[in-house]
């Protein structure tokens, strides 16, 4: 596979993130945005392993099996776990505006465009073209965090996010040193067990896990 | 390894630290506790005391650097004659109080754990003690820290009453704002010297550089508003008349006699230690600063009932007093006058010990007081020199020291003080030629209120008649103090003569101090008439002899007593203020708020004063009312000019900024996210 071909299907890869962080931002069923989520991991990871290929730094597959590994079978597998402890996997989340969010989220998109065109010029790898992608992933799943109201949807755009983080990472500078990955790694399926924690005791507190609740605890002025 | 004052400084310190070890080992058995950790923490403040006097007498800086401390910068420690100087001051007043306090913290045995006021009372006396030995600006602001942490929780100790707690917040939230300042200041000089890392944060490395005058004038400012904030400079004042009488009585000793004067200690470092060079105004502006807190001090002092916040007032206007002496040092020195200028700041080191011995015994005399009688406010008491003989004996010698009348200490250094002014020539600036005369002026009027506050406390507290509700509740003997407490107050009462009648020698011993920090020495003049007179700069101008003095008031005293009981008819002793009217009683003696009325209605424009007079008339006829209730409530007119306005445009910005906080997750999410953005935007 030559370098050029490598390139534009880590492109491609890149489309596909960005599609799925858009199908995440609508999607109002749960099971949905869970499995849109596995996908989004699963184009991770053939990227990095691509990147990898590329840049013949092999620590990137080691990366690239931990993400398929977390993001696209454990994550979405304690997620769906809990959705069904909770009795939450039925529930269609009622979104505000899709159209308006759609049109903030290309806002975006070409703002993260914006940002990096001076790193393009400057940046000679193979990958420069997707950081773009990248940043604006992390702000399209900063976007679902503010948009959605339920806890659940919450931590997958937060998940989400993170994705774009890492891809930022593997894009702009062929990955961080593995051991921060794994550090990274580590702390992603510990949040998502305190996640877990956090949802059942949100769930006993309000009997609800729609965080809009959450204004009770505000005090009163 | 040679004997040395720093090293007999160790020793002290590590006795505290054995008594705060041994604290835990007696928690349960708190007589115990007292008996042993008081008379611990009184030899380790003799031994304070030995090393001060002795670092001040042979006059050679001791520096150390310790292995501990923080990365990159071990703490430093320095004994010079300043540090000595108010080392000695303060381990003399913490030796008198502890002696006193085995006495007087036996009134809380049984009643409250005193537990957490031992170990306190050590690490606030360890951290007095530190601050004066520091070297460098981390270790001083740690020490500065120490005190101020540890004298809350002393403030704190009776927290089961609302005003203490907050008297308590009140005193931590100026001491931490002072302190603040303090930190900017030592940042400020540090910065100056130019040097990398935290080198630049040694006094050592501050001493050797030259600041340029703008850096050192935001430099000094800061200082001296961190330092004013703790010395109870008006119109920092307000925290005093409030934790005075909050804290138990051994502690107010300590914080009025030897705390304020650790910022008085800062000030001095700072300006004349530090930053060495200074333009005329500074001085100007210390002087003025100083005599307002004098005169107001003073006045504020007359007006209070509470005996504690009296003397709480008092110390703002001792503190006055020792500022116009800097005030004065600064201006002589920036006139490159060395002797006016070591004549004064000689008067502000006397003032300071001075302050330290009689505003401690007089606080030890307040509180044997609480401790008789459980009261505070002074119209409740009278009459209580039959009761407490020794006490109103040794109120009495507190109080005419504080007068500055002779033969005590107060008059020797106010004198000094009254020398500087009246023998400054006529300087090159035509507004210190109006300011000069006029300070002396107004110290003048100062020094009469205050022996008009002292004749008040003394008079209503020990003369006349019993004037609370219960009549005597007091059997007639049972209500004098224990030894210790006793044993406290006369030693400070010794000082207090010793320090008035030998003043050539004690002004022998500190004069090196003035000579280090502005280049003059007064001592070759002053005690050129050998000890038992001061002459301060001539003697043609002004000579003093306290030894004669007292010795004249001795014989005419004995003269007088001998006359009096020759004639066995010459006494006579009647029911008092009787003046022939029969059916007086106490409540019609002349009372506090009715001994300061007329100074109140001379200067009631400064304070907030309220008045209430209401007749209940009976029911025969309106000309013949039965009862007169009087009400009055003087209050600080500060708190409405200064503190009121800050803390409330505080709350309303703070309820501001409290809409900030929705409640809703999303609406932070959005801060952070517009946050982003826009970090993003001015990033490219």
């Amino acid at each position: 596979m030559s370098i050029n071909l490598a390139a534009q299907v880590n492109s491609i890869m890149a489309a596909l993130i960005l599609l799925t962080s858009f199908g995440l931002l609508v999607q109002r069923r749960m099971y949905g945005l869970l499995h849109l989520f596995a996908w989004q991991g699963l184009f991770l990871s053939i990227s990095t392993a691509i990147v990898g290929y590329v840049s013949g730094s092999h620590h990137l597959y080691i990366s690239s099996i931990l993400t398929l590994a977390l993001k696209v079978i454990l994550i979405p597998y304690i997620l769906h776990f809990l959705m069904k402890q909770l009795h939450i996997h039925k529930e269609v989340e009622q979104l505000v505006n899709v159209p308006t969010i759609m049109l903030i989220g290309i806002a975006l998109v070409i703002f993260s465009y914006y940002l990096t065109a001076p790193i393009r010029e400057l940046s000679t790898l193979v990958t420069r073209s997707t950081l773009a992608v990248a940043l604006a992933t992390v702000m399209l799943g900063l976007l679902m965090m503010i948009t959605r109201r339920h806890a659940v949807t919450q931590i997958i755009g937060f998940l989400a996010l993170e994705n774009g983080l890492f891809f930022a990472a593997t894009s702009a500078t062929y990955g961080m040193p593995l051991v921060v990955e794994l550090g990274v790694a580590l702390d992603i399926l510990i949040a998502a067990f305190i996640f877990g924690i956090f949802f059942f005791q949100i769930r006993t507190t309000f009997d609800s896990l729609d965080v809009e609740q959450m204004t009770k605890l505000k005090e009163e002025d | 390894m040679n004997l040395s004052p720093l090293i007999v400084t160790y020793l002290s310190l590590f006795l505290i630290a054995f008594t705060i070890a041994l604290v835990p080992l007696f928690a349960k058995h708190q007589k115990i506790l007292i008996y042993v950790s008081f008379p611990l923490m009184s030899i380790a403040s003799a031994i304070a005391v030995v090393a001060g006097i002795w670092s001040v007498a042979i006059d050679t800086p001791e520096s150390v650097t310790l292995s501990i401390g923080l990365p990159d910068l071990p703490f430093h420690l320095r004994l010079d004659p300043l540090s000595g100087f108010f080392l000695t001051t303060i381990g003399l007043l913490s030796f008198f109080v502890s002696i006193y306090s085995t006495g007087y913290c036996k009134g809380y045995a049984g009643k409250r754990s005193v537990t957490h006021l031992v170990i306190f009372y050590s690490l606030f006396i360890a951290g007095m003690f530190l601050v004066v030995l520091s070297d460098d600006a981390f270790f001083f602001l740690i020490s500065w820290e120490l005190m101020a942490i540890a004298s809350y929780f002393l403030v704190m100790f009776e927290d089961e009453l609302i005003e203490n707690r907050r008297a308590a917040f009140l005193y931590l939230v100026v001491a931490h704002i002072g302190a603040l300042a303090i930190l900017l200041s030592f940042g400020v000089l540090a910065g100056a010297t130019g040097l990398e890392s935290f080198s630049g944060y040694t006094f050592d490395a501050m001493r050797q550089t030259e600041f340029p005058l703008k850096w050192a004038t935001v430099a000094f400012l800061l200082a001296f508003f961190g330092f004013s904030a703790k010395a109870g400079v008006i119109p920092l004042h307000v925290w005093l008349p409030e934790a005075h009488p909050a804290a138990p009585s051994n502690v107010s000793a300590l914080m009025s006699g030897v705390m304020l004067k650790t910022a008085i200690y800062g000030i001095i470092r700072v300006t004349f230690d530090l930053i060495r060079v200074f333009p005329l105004w500074w001085g100007a502006m210390v002087l003025i600063l100083g005599l307002i807190t004098a005169i107001m001090g003073i006045l504020y002092a007359i007006m209070q009932n509470d005996i504690k916040r009296m003397l709480a007032y008092s110390s703002v206007e001792n503190i006055g007093v020792i500022l116009i002496g800097i005030g004065l040092a600064i201006i002589f020195t920036s006139f490159h006058i060395p002797v006016l200028a070591a004549l004064s700041l000689t008067a502000v080191f006397y003032h300071s010990i001075n302050h330290a011995m009689f505003k401690g015994l007089l606080f030890m005399g307040a509180g044997a007081l609480l401790h008789a009688t459980h009261k505070k406010n002074m119209d409740e008491m009278g009459g209580l020199i039959h009761y407490m003989p020794w006490t109103s004996t040794l109120f009495l010698i507190g109080s005419i020291s504080i007068s500055a009348l002779p033969p005590f200490n107060g008059f020797i250094s106010e004198w000094l003080l009254f020398q500087a002014f009246l023998l400054s020539p006529s300087l090159n600036s035509p507004l210190l030629n109006l300011l000069i005369p006029m300070g002396a002026a107004l110290l003048a009027l100062t020094a009469a209120l205050v022996a008009a506050c002292f004749v008040k406390a003394f008079g209503i507290t020990f003369l006349g008649h019993w004037r609370g509700h219960h009549h005597p509740p007091l059997q007639k003997m049972g209500l004098e103090v224990n030894w210790p407490m006793r044993i406290g107050m006369i030693l400070p009462a010794l000082m207090c003569l010793i320090l008035g009648i030998l003043p050539a020698m004690v002004i022998e011993w500190m004069d090196k101090i003035s000579d280090e920090l502005v280049g003059g020495k007064i001592a070759t003049t002053a005690g050129a008439f050998g000890w038992l007179w001061l002459t301060p700069v001539a003697h043609e101008r002004a000579s003093y002899s306290g030894a004669i003095v007292f010795l004249w008031i001795i014989v005419v005293v004995m003269l007088v007593y001998i006359l009096l009981h020759i004639r066995k008819t010459a006494i006579h002793r009647v029911p008092l203020w009787d003046c022939g009217f029969e059916k007086i009683t106490p409540r019609m003696q002349y009372n506090a708020a009715s001994f300061s009325m007329p100074i109140r209605r001379i200067f009631g424009f400064l304070f907030n004063i309220r008045e209430q007079v209401r007749l209940s008339t009976s029911t025969i006829s309106p000309s013949f009312p039965n009862r007169l209730y009087y009400r009055l409530r003087i209050r600080d007119r500060f708190w409405g000019w200064i503190y009121r306005p800050i803390s409330e445009s505080s709350y309303w910005i703070s309820r501001k900024f409290g809409r900030l906080q929705q409640g809703y997750i999303h609406v932070y999410l959005i801060y952070s996210f517009i946050t982003i953005i826009i970090l993003l935007i001015f990033a490219r």
